[in-house]
């Protein structure tokens, strides 16, 4: 029986090894990125979505995979934006930042961005925060 | 690179990561390619800052101070904040490195190598003030997209270079020139070779000012690599992506500057104030020229328990082209305002150091507001100035807190 799974698993990598060498092939990385897209939801392992630096989520994945090609987590995770800001902050990033076409990835990213990084009313002004008082000589 | 290794270099990034197994095509990897996770090196040791900077961001690399790192009168490397809109440019050889001048509006394109610039020129030092266009952003609500610098995206240091004006002069400006726009050697962080991360630049008139250098030198010593070393422009005042890193060329404009984040919101704010979370269109914005009036507290650190009822506060004030004329504080919310001591700048464009001693009357938790007024008679507004779509120009009161516990 594990032989079995064993040689499944190995034709499998071979299999999509043969594939990834065509779509290497093709030079214009756009086209790449936007097949994966349409394939299928790659999900990472845990261990992999805990060093990113990004929420545990349905969705993480393949924020994972299309946003930090170019820029680190931080710049994600910093903000805090609504649906219609995540839309246009993607949008903005194809226009002029070449981000490929996410597919059927982008509802999973923007969902799980609107979900996960959203707005927080604060005001005109919120409390100072300190982060350790200390006495002053 | 050639357009198509970036390509498939770029794919192999892609699907390595995708899998989240990069040891089973890693055999697979061409030579030179590095897994992401190494690129990371620890940037407090490699830009040599201060373990108490606040990293915002480690792709690109944006980094900035806390209030009171900023106490130094002049700023040294290890407090001022980074702000990278692309990759770092690798490989500087200073020696071969050339500034060229060009543009619609260019008598003549010519170029000079680092060498030429300091012989034939004079050199001037000035002590400038540069603060990012979005230092504040994190504080505007609907919160805008960006980086969320806070209060620490600002610095006074010296620069050392020669005058833009004296080389614009040299090579010779058409009588249609208006603005200037600058290259650089940065790198897009899509790794397109053909993408600038950022040009920006200024009117001829701000390029003409004394003040505006063409720097080799910060605080007596080559620039820091990740500040724009071996050159940089240098254009006190105004947002600090006008102070070009890594420079290359200079081009003088017949138009407004069109280059990468000097349109759409970027840099730019509303011409007529809109209501906060306001859909603006790009027709309707405004290129930010000078900054406004603002303050920081330096000293105490916020947070600070007293024993007695007596405290010394200072800081440091600007106004982007204008001077500061006044400088205040108040204990009680804006209540009422004390007048600070305040110094004139060392020259133009300089922030200026204020002083109090502030008195509280009894025990409890106070907090001490700063304001700054300009020579116009402007002043910071205690809660957020006007929303924008980026968040710029969050000019309002710093504020520290203090309690005094006994006395």
């Amino acid at each position: 029986m594990k032989k079995k799974q064993f040689l499944i698993g190995f034709l499998a990598v071979i299999a999509l090894t043969v594939t990834l060498y065509f779509v290497l092939k093709k030079p214009v990385t756009e086209e790449v990125y936007q097949e994966l897209n349409d394939v299928t939801f790659i999900e990472l392992d845990e261990e992999t979505i805990l060093k990113s630096g990004f929420i545990n989520d349905i969705g993480v994945s393949q924020v994972i995979q299309n946003c930090t090609q170019c820029h680190s987590s931080k710049l994600v995770t910093q903000n805090r934006l609504n649906k219609t800001g995540w839309e246009a902050s993607i949008k903005w990033m194809q226009e002029t930042q070449n981000l490929w076409d996410l597919g059927k990835n982008e509802e999973r990213i923007v969902n799980y961005l609107a979900k996960n990084y959203a707005p927080e009313t604060e005001g005109r002004r919120t409390n100072i925060e300190v982060a350790e008082w200390y006495e002053l000589e | 690179m050639n357009r198509r290794k970036f390509a498939s270099k770029l794919t192999l990034a892609t699907i390595s990561s995708v899998l989240g197994t990069e040891i089973v095509f890693g055999n697979q990897m061409p030579k030179d390619y590095e897994p992401l996770g190494l690129l990371n090196p620890d940037p407090f040791k490699l830009f040599k800052k201060d373990s108490e900077m606040v990293l915002l961001n480690d792709k690109p690399w944006n980094m900035e101070a806390k209030a009171h790192l900023l106490n130094d009168k002049v700023t040294p490397n290890k407090f001022m904040f980074i702000r990278n809109n692309g990759k770092i440019p690798q490989n500087i050889t200073a020696a071969n490195w050339k500034l060229t001048i060009d543009g619609e509006s260019v008598q003549t394109t010519k170029s000079y190598s680092l060498q030429e610039l300091k012989s034939k020129f004079k050199t001037h030092t000035y002590q400038l003030t540069l603060e990012c266009g979005g230092n504040g952003r994190s504080e505007f609500n609907p919160p805008a997209k960006g980086n969320q610098w806070t209060i620490g995206a600002v610095s006074c240091a010296n620069w050392t270079g020669v005058r833009l004006r004296d080389v614009l002069q040299d090579v010779g400006i058409k009588s249609d020139g208006v603005y200037i726009g600058y290259h650089a050697a940065d790198t897009h962080l899509s790794g397109d070779p053909n993408k600038e991360p950022i040009s920006r630049g200024v009117p001829i008139t701000k390029a003409m000012q004394d003040e505006t250098l063409l720097a080799f030198e910060m605080n007596g010593n080559p620039i820091p690599l990740t500040h724009g070393f071996p050159l940089r422009l240098v254009c006190g005042g105004w947002p600090a992506s006008t102070s070009g890193k890594w420079l290359e060329r200079i081009s003088i404009r017949n138009i407004v500057h069109d280059g990468a984040k000097m349109g759409g919101s970027s840099y730019r704010v509303p011409c007529e104030t809109v209501s906060p979370g306001s859909k603006v269109e790009e027709s309707d914005m405004c290129i930010i020229e000078s900054m406004p009036v603002k303050s920081i507290i330096t000293y105490p650190k916020s947070g600070a328990l007293l024993k007695n009822k007596s405290l010394k506060i200072n800081g440091h004030a600007w106004a982007g082209e204008l001077q500061v004329q006044k400088m205040e504080y108040s204990i009680d919310f804006g209540s009422t305002w004390k007048s600070c001591t305040l110094e004139k700048p060392v020259n133009r464009l300089a922030w200026q150091h204020f002083n109090a001693k502030v008195s509280f009357p009894k025990k409890g938790y106070y907090e001490v507001w700063a304001r700054a007024t300009d020579e116009n008679g402007k002043s910071q507004p205690m809660i957020l100035p006007g929303w924008n779509p980026k968040g710029y120009l969050n000019n309002a009161c710093h504020r520290i807190a203090v309690k005094v516990v006994e006395s």
